[in-house]
């Protein structure tokens, strides 16, 4: 009897084991099954570089190159002040500040990463949309702009505490080596720490730009939604995400529009994949150490 | 004065100073934001706020639909997602081998916790609204959620799982307990506290997401309350995303009221996880 009960219990911890690959399995399954219907219609080439999206009109033009475009330049803009900041604040959470301010910093940083993103998307329309309308004195605020310092500070933690890690991960002798050597805390930092954390500090880089390549909501509600091809920070851009949650309420099941967000949704998964990949990759090689 | 820049004791005072800065940086508007939701938000913040239905087009009245629907939602994530989350992290720390299948199931986690969260809703639009017809409901979206928030609980529960100590299972082996006795009686309560921290933290994930509910289960206007799983339901984070976007006309106190409620909650859930953490962590004794 307990032998029997051991074999169903044992067999439910293997069942759910491997669980998470077959989540990952129906997740591609379903995007692909609902998505590659919109090939039956548009050529895989137009679909990715056609530059004109205007799903509903008659006949519909498919075409996500302004969305693709949309995303990059929002995430382009959000890696290049995030990156910066992130890795700034993390050395100096890690390495430099003290314990009791290192344990508050550590709270606030926790604390960004709890806000849901609708929150966070709410308090930018309300404070940073006008306040980029008024400081670079543009006809609008929902700007590429407005998305890129949003999401910049919705990828901060990500970048923070996965390179604090990194940080924390680098043996204590190095450290206490290069000091006797006579060198400063900071050529330490510089010259010791941060080479031998950099497998790790990729790693948070790649999930960071993750976190904003996919997300939607604060996104959707800054960027202004105008899917042109952009040519500047400073005007509207919509993202890929943005446009499946905008639009998939509107359009018909099994319409060409359906299947051609599904699409999107194919190359969205494709790219975090292949980011998230990089990033494990990355932290798994094998570690240079003594 | 280039002396002065080539001494490396005040290079590091300037970097120092730099890094500290870009720490601020980052640190102040999280205050700021926190400071106006709750200066702001307070105002609207009543019995009423809480308990009543959206009144005049939602103009007025309060969010208790709203709040009802997220508590079902993050119910129905957790009796789903916890179960399998806690066995997924008892396999990965207790049976498996380092062998490719492990490889690959982390390989799985990771990139579920890296799928962007409107895709989760598309997933589960065409999985469980369509496929399973389960049609757009509080079931479709609790599941939906549930998947989503898989790779936080078993990352925790592992984590939880392997720093029980390996003397605690060589003793309860030695005294002839099987496998699932040591595993159940020996590892489990130990790693309770982590299990629980993960549990909290995929709760507050749960409450606060958008996109994935969008086409699962959430409902524009809906003064009722559901009456079983296969319902539509609004949802806090929802309701705020019409209330800011979608109705004109709609008083911002309420849009910062909404929002509150909805950073109060999940604030709440983290400093749960905070103290049952710093909790286990004093009293733990090995």
């Amino acid at each position: 009897m307990r032998k029997y009960y051991e074999f169903v219990v044992e067999g439910l911890i293997f069942a759910s084991g491997i669980a998470s690959i077959i989540f990952v399995l129906l997740i591609f399954i379903f995007l692909l099954k609902e998505g590659l219907m919109v090939f039956r219609d548009v050529g895989l080439f137009d679909f990715l570089f056609g530059k004109f999206w205007y799903p509903i009109s008659e006949p519909p033009r498919l075409g996500i190159l302004p969305l693709i475009l949309g995303s990059l330049w929002v995430t382009v803009g959000a890696t290049i002040i995030s990156v910066p900041l992130g890795i700034a604040c993390a050395i100096f959470i890690g390495e430099i500040a003290p314990g009791w301010l290192r344990e508050i910093l550590k709270a606030g940083v926790e604390l960004l990463a709890a806000i849901p993103s609708i929150v966070l998307g709410f308090i930018g329309l309300v404070t940073l949309v006008p306040l980029v309308k008024k400081f670079f004195g543009l006809p609008t605020g929902l700007t590429a702009i407005a998305g890129s310092i949003m999401l910049a500070f919705m990828a901060m933690p990500t970048i923070v505490s996965i390179m604090e890690d990194a940080l924390n991960a680098v043996p204590k002798g190095y450290r206490e080596g290069s000091i006797a050597m006579g060198a400063t805390k900071w050529q330490t930092i510089h010259r010791i720490v941060l080479p031998s954390a950099s497998s790790g500090i990729i790693a948070a880089v790649m999930l960071g730009i993750g976190r904003v390549i996919g997300e939607t909501m604060a996104v959707m509600m800054i960027t202004g939604n105008a899917a042109v091809i952009p040519h500047t920070f400073f005007q509207p851009v919509r993202t890929m995400t943005a446009t499946i949650a905008a639009e998939m309420g509107e359009t018909v099941q099994g319409s060409e529009h359906y299947f051609a967000l599904f699409a999107i949704g194919i190359v969205l998964f494709a790219i975090t994949f292949l980011v998230n990949l990089l990033a494990d990759l990355s932290l798994h090689r094998k570690p240079v150490r003594a | 004065m280039i002396r002065l820049f080539k001494d490396p004791k005040f290079q590091e005072k300037v970097v120092f100073l730099f890094l500290f800065l870009a720490t601020l940086i980052i640190i102040v508007p999280v205050v700021l934001v926190i400071a106006l939701i709750v200066a702001r938000g307070s105002s609207v913040l009543s019995w009423e706020f809480l308990t009543a239905m959206p009144r005049m087009g939602m103009r007025a009245g309060g969010i208790f639909p709203a709040i009802v629907g997220t508590s079902y939602l993050v119910a129905g994530t957790l009796i789903f997602a916890l179960p399998i989350g806690i066995f997924s992290a008892i396999y990965l720390s207790e049976y498996s081998r380092r062998n490719a299948l492990t490889r690959l199931i982390e390989l799985a986690i990771v990139n579920l916790a890296g799928v962007p969260s409107v895709v989760y809703g598309l997933f589960g639009l065409g999985l469980f609204v369509l496929f399973l017809k389960f049609g757009a409901s509080i079931l479709a979206g609790s599941l939906t959620l549930g998947v989503m928030v898989l790779p936080v609980i078993v990352t925790a529960s592992r984590e939880a799982l392997q720093s029980v100590p390996k003397t605690f299972r060589e003793v309860s082996y030695s005294l002839g307990a099987t496998r699932w006795q040591t595993i159940r009686h020996a590892v489990l309560p130990h790693a309770l506290p982590g299990i629980l921290t993960g549990a909290v933290l995929s709760l507050s994930r749960a409450a606060g997401e958008t996109a994935p509910i969008l086409f699962t289960v959430a409902a524009f206007y809906l003064p009722r309350l559901p009456k079983s799983v296969f319902d539509q339901a609004m949802a806090l984070p929802y309701h705020l995303y019409v209330l800011s976007t979608q109705v004109p006309n709609v008083k911002l106190e309420l849009q910062y009221g909404t929002a509150l409620v909805l950073v109060g909650l999940v604030v709440i859930a983290n400093l749960v996880a905070a103290v049952i953490r710093g909790y286990f962590r004093v009293k733990k004794q090995w």
